[in-house]
């Protein structure tokens, strides 16, 4: 037997089950693009999407996964090593599916040719004895032979079935229908691969950016504006669109009463925007109303609102009375009723670096124990609640810092006369003196700021066109039923007997009621037609 | 009507129906139980007709009456009887649960659709379920199902009334659009397909157990054979897996895009609704694969099944998602749902 497979080289000896490295190659396509590889494949997928939705992952929620680093430091080397934390993007989850599109392209390609040889060759002649199918039927009649025959064709062409232009002697006829079938099927495994492709590129080229945003500022489209940048591997700065705009007013509703007081709706930023915000052509401006699930699109990129929260103006001033930081200071929401959570550093006073950290509450009141509480997130009577640090803040040292946490190894806080920790529980418009001429900290007011996200999805549609399509190849591959009947009619004992019987081929279709039809589609013409 | 009074009749809508569910429940109990007194051939729920009818003709008949015992007809006339009015009190159930969702809705300010929360979505979910095996009752002659049907809507109900209950509220903003009427709706229909279809896979995995153990007696005798449950689950399958695509790779991602800049972000209800299709997909794939038809590829289902109910129940739950007001630092909760 090896002597056929291998007949254009001479038999070197190899031992029997030996393959050649084309063999072993031929055989590895061939168990890779097997149906039962593929579903294994496909199995493999789900069960590797799961660790991505219980692990925090880094693309999904950067903080979270920080804190959970933190809370498992035995973990975290093992799982890192392992991709867990990144588990979409890491190579074994890609192997799986890049071997799944491998054995998906290898099995429609040749599956491909297949159907295009059956839509060009003829519908399969009758087999012999049509009786012995599972579902058939049969009548008699006085008409002659071809009459039926002529007629079973124009019926099954009425029914668009395809006919087989003759049956070579045999006094049948012989058709198919359903060809779409495997058409959707081929057509929704393509689709998937253009998904994929589609979703490649727009993850490659595109970014995806966030910002906060308070009210009344600017942002142009820049590296240097955003607070965090994602962008994809094949991104370049230069495909960033040079496009301006202004936040100029934000409004909130805050429902007052019923079971979701307190909650926040109909966000709205009235925005500003131009097209074009370098050089001598400016482009002109245009406003846009600023909505949750109404992004504003400005060429290929977008613009969402997805957040909002406070920024309280603070000034400190240092011992001498000059002003050492002023303006607003983002602090961050934690939880829905907009209770948020800030710092202030100011680096270079006179008298020693100090820091702020502590909270703000929208709605201040104290609760029947006499602990704070914040009612709601509407400003109905805000109050800043923070502790004040002074001493070597690491503010000097030129190392990236975080916005919104204050570095305290090298600080002591600042203390009461008592030796209890001072906190200033300030009011808007309060001014409170620290002690031992560490200067003054006034609470100005509070300005509102958005969180923005920015993104640019290139070929989002490619991909929408692709699951699109996919779906119609979809219900093509579910909904239509391939058949093959046949009839078949010849003369036993004077008179005409008739024999249709079909075979469907999805599996799973049920054929009698079509049979019947057909077969009452010969028979109930027949009177009629009989004289013309 | 004020909303108020809109919400008590829903709330009563959900009560009364749950209770003629129970009903309905208890007249296919008694049906069932007289059945066990009839031959497989007779009563409310006779065996089936194999489809080569034309074999049966020939020779089965004919031992058939010859092997036919005496017929009690009391209870024959019991089972048509409680057959009959177990449906039509499902009938009754379902038109009342509609009133049940459509007051639901208009008790909101402005109305909407009543599939804003878990509780709504469950009550919506469970609708789904029974209204599809009305329509489908006679099309796959699905008399069998009935008391299965009956329990589990009833016991969805319970479930979504004492645990999951929530008043009448305002969306949230992200909720807050025409998506969430063509996404949840297509989640919704594909969610009870699905539960109707895991059920004949579930049946079909019994009865071909027992007919392995060669006996076959009680419910599972009158069920009809694994060939037509497993065509009979296959068509619902057929059915709920391209609505489903439609929600969760459509109409999703879509949404997902002009809420949260993004189409698909790996967010866990995202991965899990993502999970469900693969599975659902290889359960499709493994009927037209050799050596998985069948027993192997009706585990698929029910696996399936298992984690739709995880992505919407688990996630909801156990997992942080922007599905489920996550709350996380720097990000304020505009945009997230609980769905």
């Amino acid at each position: 037997m090896s002597t056929t497979s291998t007949s254009d080289r001479p038999d070197t000896g190899r031992r029997a089950g030996e393959l050649t490295f084309r063999e072993l190659l031929r055989w590895v396509w061939r168990q890779l693009t097997s149906m039962r590889t593929a579903l294994v494949l496909l199995l493999l997928l789900a069960l590797a999407a799961v660790p991505g939705s219980i692990i925090p992952q880094e693309g999904v929620d950067a903080l979270r996964t920080t804190q959970w680093q933190e809370q498992h430091p035995d973990l975290t080397p093992v799982y890192e090593r392992l991709g867990l934390f990144d588990v979409y993007g890491s190579p074994w989850f890609a192997s799986i599916y890049v071997l799944l599109m491998v054995s998906l392209v290898g099995c429609i390609i040749p599956r491909t040719w297949k159907h295009v040889a059956s839509l060009r060759a003829a519908p399969p002649r009758a087999p012999r004895n049509l009786a012995r199918l599972p579902d058939h039927a049969s009548y008699r009649t006085d008409e002659d032979v071809d009459a039926v025959l002529e007629r079973a064709r124009q019926v099954l062409k009425r029914r668009r079935y395809r006919v087989r232009p003759s049956d070579e002697g045999d006094a049948a006829v012989s058709s198919e229908r359903g060809y779409l079938r495997e058409v959707g099927n081929l057509v929704f495994h393509l689709s998937v691969i253009v998904v994929l492709v589609g979703f490649g590129v727009g993850s490659m080229f595109g970014y995806k950016g966030g910002v906060i945003l308070p009210v009344g500022q600017g942002f142009s489209n820049n590296l240097t504006q955003y607070d965090d940048f994602n962008p994809g591997s094949f991104f370049t700065g230069d495909d960033m669109e040079p496009f301006c705009f202004t936040v100029d007013d934000f409004d909130v509703e805050w429902l007052l009463d019923g079971p979701r007081a307190g909650m926040s709706r109909g966000f709205s930023a009235d925005t500003r925007y131009q097209v074009d915000c370098t050089g001598a052509d400016q482009s002109e401006e245009k406003d846009y109303d600023l909505r949750v699930n109404h992004p504003l699109a400005i060429g290929d990129t977008e613009v969402f609102l997805i957040g909002h929260g406070y920024a309280p103006v603070i000034t400190v001033r240092d011992g001498n009375g000059d002003v050492v930081t002023t303006g607003p200071t983002v602090f961050l929401p934690q939880d829905q009723s907009l209770f948020s959570f800030g710092v202030v550093k100011s680096a270079y006073a006179a008298t020693g670096q100090v820091g702020l950290e502590g909270v703000l509450y929208p709605t201040f009141m104290l609760d029947q124990n006499g602990d704070p509480q914040n009612l709601m997130g509407e400003l109905n009577n805000p109050l800043i609640s923070m502790l004040v640090y002074t001493g070597d803040l690491g503010l000097d040292s030129g190392e990236p810092q975080s916005l919104y946490i204050l570095k305290k190894d090298g600080a002591e806080p600042v203390q009461n006369e008592d030796g209890t920790p001072l906190r200033l529980d300030m009011q808007v418009g309060d001014t409170v003196q620290l002690p031992d001429g560490l200067g003054s900290v006034t609470f100005e007011g509070i300005q509102e700021w958005n969180r923005l996200q920015i993104s640019k999805t290139p070929a989002k549609f490619v991909t929408l066109a692709g699951v699109v399509l996919a779906l119609l190849g979809l219900l093509g591959s579910l909904f239509i039923r391939p058949r093959r009947l046949w009839v078949r009619a010849r003369v036993v004992d004077g008179e005409t007997l008739v024999e249709v019987a079909a075979l469907d081929r999805s599996g799973g279709g049920d054929v009698t009621t079509e049979i019947d039809e057909v077969v009452a589609a010969l028979r109930g013409d027949s009177p009629a037609k009989e004289n013309p | 009507m004020t909303n108020a009074s809109w919400e008590t009749l829903s709330n009563q809508a959900i009560a009364v129906c749950g209770v003629v569910y129970f009903l309905a429940l208890l007249s296919h109990l008694i049906e069932w139980s007289a059945l066990r007194k009839l031959p497989l051939s007779v009563g409310s729920v006779p065996v089936a007709a194999t489809r080569t009818s034309s074999a049966g003709a020939a020779g089965g008949s004919t031992t058939a009456v010859l092997d036919e015992p005496e017929v009690d007809e009391d209870a024959e006339r019991r089972t048509n009887l409680f057959g009959r009015l177990g449906l039509l009190l499902t009938v009754i159930a379902v038109a009342v649960h509609l009133v049940g969702l459509v007051g639901r809705g208009m008790a909101a300010d402005p109305n909407r659709v009543p599939w804003g929360n878990m509780y709504e979505f469950t009550i919506s979910g469970s609708f789904c379920v029974a209204l599809l095996y009305l329509v489908l009752y006679r099309k796959f002659s699905l008399a069998w199902m009935a008391p299965i049907v009956t329990g589990l809507v009833l016991v969805l109900l319970m479930v979504a009334v004492i645990w999951l209950h929530d008043e009448v509220a305002p969306l949230s903003e992200a909720l807050n659009s025409p998506w969430l009427v063509i996404h949840v709706v297509s989640a919704v229909i594909a969610t009870g397909a699905f539960t109707l279809g895991g059920i004949g896979v579930l049946l079909f995995l019994l009865k071909e157990r027992t007919e392995k153990r060669g006996k076959s007696g009680g419910y599972l005798a009158r069920v009809p054979s694994t060939a037509t449950l497993d065509r009979v689950s296959y068509r619902i399958h057929a059915f709920a897996f391209p609505v489903w695509t439609f929600a969760v790779l459509i109409t999703g991602p879509i949404w997902a895009h002009q809420a949260w800049a993004a189409y698909w972000s790996w967010d866990p209800k995202e991965v899990w609704a993502f999970i469900t299709w693969v599975l659902y997909a290889g359960y499709l794939h493994a009927r037209a694969t050799a050596g998985w038809k069948g027993r192997n590829a009706s585990i698929l289902a029910l696996l399936g099944m298992a984690t739709l109910w995880f992505s919407f129940i688990g996630v909801n739950f156990f997992i942080t998602s922007d599905h489920s007001y996550a709350e996380g630092l720097g990000q304020s909760t505009v945009v997230s749902t609980r769905l």
